[in-house]
């Protein structure tokens, strides 16, 4: 395959909340990219700084008291982050558009399918009429699979059951032929059948219309089934970084490891299912040392004095942990041996 | 029978009705309701009474006639009676259905406009300009409605048209409010996260999506402050701040009444009818109205 460019860069990303209790870093530090028409799958626990990362690509961080900090977003080489309000506004949208977790309440309850389509288009496309619009906003319902596309434009969002709403926030997302799609828990608040069935459009849509998707979820099944590449993340940092197969294969941070350990597995009958003890820490309580520190089980003296920087264990994989720092490789790592 | 199976549940609803939308499904609920009914109806006969009153009165409202029928009890003739300037109190009361709910529908969309303005700005963008329009809002609503009406009256002068703007302007800050505390929850809602992800501006998201949406509680409440609005008009008409004379308007005639009660109850009996009337009407209705919209009421 050719080397795909790389479409949305994330460069040292620090998004703060000030708040009565001082300054909480919730997004610390953070690099990730995201090439053409790519799956990237951002995993983490509540907490960890997944949405907040989301809404500063869009430039949607609530200020006050959220504020991006420092660091770059690039998009086509662009800085988002120096962009005017103006700008951004082309942007959302047209470049980079959004779908959120609840699709019960992401749709204007006044208004059409139709109407909010057709509203969504003529932002962006000003120059079309509204037969143009029309047209395009039945054909987007069609191609999410949404039966009866004509009748469904004169349809409340009520009267649509979760599933259906949600293929209507998808057509509403790229009714613009957006690069970057950011998908925040987009099937948390479906259930299991419709689920699927959504992750299945969303990966047929990727392969189609070659929108690069930024997939944000806890649901490590959701990663399995779509992504090319994951980031984890925790406490606002990316702990680990690599291919779906290196990951879920070769876990390498602990975290990632106790992820991959609490996710059910039928063929193998446990007593209990296994579970990370303890709970994120609030963002910017742990100032010196690792942060998974306190829950971690391979926990050694130097975690909790120095804060891990990002070891690249091999070409597309790396980890935030000192078990992985040279001097102690050939020890720990077992990637040598099973690749 | 043989039963069909629809596609999907939206079949079902379009059977049923054809059209469903929100304000539908509120219409439904109200529909149903005996009591809003009633108020809607009472409402709708005074506004029939405001629009064709003049063609209806069988008497000329400022006809005097001292001499000949001077606080004549009611009779076939004059059906509420005269009073002490003989003139018709039916036609009198039939004439003010039109100065009361001018006053009461003019004043409170007068409030809503306005109010529904600061309240948006307060709070969509709130911070200090947030805390200057609810100061403002304080400020005002420490005041006694009617004292601070008064007041307002007797900087502009006596006279129907500055009542109304009276009560205008005291009503403003309970739409202000309500608008302000709708509009700081619905800007949390996912749907304005989602307009602001497609690119929508600021003005827009306000008019065409949290607007629409924070109207239901103001219809509401505005329905039901038309009443207090009549109330307040004729209060004031009472205290010879509104309506002067010789303007049919109930308040007024029951001040007027005042002199000549123990000879002539049904001066004052008929047009305090008439404003109790319209007052219940209007609550009921509103009600009515508060059951069918808001969503907390909905099953």
């Amino acid at each position: 395959m050719a080397e795909r460019e790389i479409i949305l860069e994330v460069k040292d990303l620090q998004t703060s909340f000030f708040t009565d209790d001082g300054v909480i870093p919730s997004v610390d530090h953070v690099d990730f990219h995201v090439k053409e028409g790519e799956i990237l799958g951002i995993v983490g626990e509540s907490g960890c700084g997944k949405s907040v990362t989301s809404l500063s690509i869009m430039g949607l961080v609530p200020s006050p008291p959220g504020k991006i900090t420092s660091g770059q977003i690039l998009f086509k080489g662009k800085d988002l982050t120096k962009f005017s309000e103006k700008e951004m506004r082309k942007v959302r949208g047209n470049d980079v558009a959004m779908i959120f977790q609840e699709p019960m309440t992401s749709l204007n309850p006044l208004f059409t399918i139709g109407n909010q389509l057709v509203e969504a288009i003529t932002l962006h496309k000003k120059d079309w009429n509204k037969k143009q619009a029309k047209a395009r906003a039945v054909e987007m319902l069609k191609l999410v699979g949404l039966p009866r596309a004509e009748e469904l434009m004169k349809d409340y969002p009520h009267q649509l059951s979760g599933g259906m709403r949600q293929r209507v926030m998808i057509a509403m997302a790229l009714v613009c032929d957006p690069k970057v799609l950011i998908a925040d828990e987009p099937t948390t608040a479906l259930d299991v059948t419709i689920q699927a069935q959504i992750l299945k459009l969303m990966r047929e849509l990727n392969e189609r219309l070659k929108t690069a998707v930024i997939m944000i979820t806890h649901d490590l099944g959701v990663v399995a089934e779509t992504c090319e590449r994951v980031v984890v993340m925790y406490a606002g940092k990316v702990v680990e970084e690599g291919t779906v197969d290196t990951i879920f294969r070769n876990p390498q941070h602990p975290y990632t490891k106790g992820l991959i350990a609490s996710v059910p597995d039928m063929r193998h009958k446990k007593q209990r299912l296994y579970s990370i003890p303890g709970n994120v820490p609030k963002p910017g309580t742990i100032k010196n040392g690792c942060r998974f520190a306190a829950r971690c089980e391979s926990v050694f003296g130097r975690c909790t004095e120095e804060n891990p920087p990002l070891y690249e264990t091999s070409a597309n994989h790396k980890t935030r942990c000192f078990l992985y720092d040279q001097k102690e490789v050939e020890v720990h790592d077992k990637t040598a041996a099973t690749s | 029978m043989t039963q069909m199976v629809p596609n999907s549940t939206n079949e079902i609803m379009a059977k049923k009705d054809t059209s469903t939308g929100p304000w539908r499904d509120a219409w439904r609920s109200f529909s149903k309701n005996k009591v809003a009914l009633v108020g809607a109806g009472i409402v709708l006969f005074f506004i029939l009474l405001a629009i064709f009153g003049p063609f209806l009165a069988p008497q000329g409202i400022n006809e005097q006639a001292i001499k000949d029928h001077r606080l004549l009890p009611p009779s076939s003739q004059f059906w509420f009676g005269t009073d002490d300037l003989g003139r018709d109190i039916f036609s009198r009361v039939i004439h003010g259905a039109r100065i009361s709910l001018g006053v009461g529908f003019f004043s409170v969309v007068g409030s809503v406009v306005v109010g529904s303005i600061l309240g948006i700005v307060a709070g969509y963008y709130g911070k200090w300009i947030d805390t200057i329009i609810s100061r403002i809002f304080d400020i005002m609503l420490a005041f006694p409605s009617i004292l601070l009406a008064i007041a307002v009256v007797s900087v502009l002068g006596p006279s129907l048209r500055n009542a109304l703007i009276a009560i205008a302007i005291i009503n403003i800050p309970n739409f202000g409010r309500l608008i302000r505390s709708k509009v700081l929850s619905i800007k949390e809602e996912e749907y304005i996260t989602s307009a602001k992800a497609i690119g929508m501006k600021d003005l827009r998201i306000l008019f065409s999506h949290i607007l629409p949406n924070s109207l239901a509680p103001v219809i509401v409440a505005g329905t039901l402050a038309i009443a207090s609005a009549i109330i307040e008009a004729a209060a004031l008409g009472f205290l010879g701040l509104g309506a002067q004379a010789p303007a049919p308007e109930w308040g007024k005639m029951l001040a007027d009444a005042r002199v000549v009660l123990r000879n002539a109850p049904w001066t004052m009996v008929f047009p305090g009818i008439a404003i109790m009337l319209t007052v219940l009407g209007f609550n009921l209705m509103g009600d009515g109205l508060r059951d069918a919209l808001d969503p907390r009421m909905k099953n």
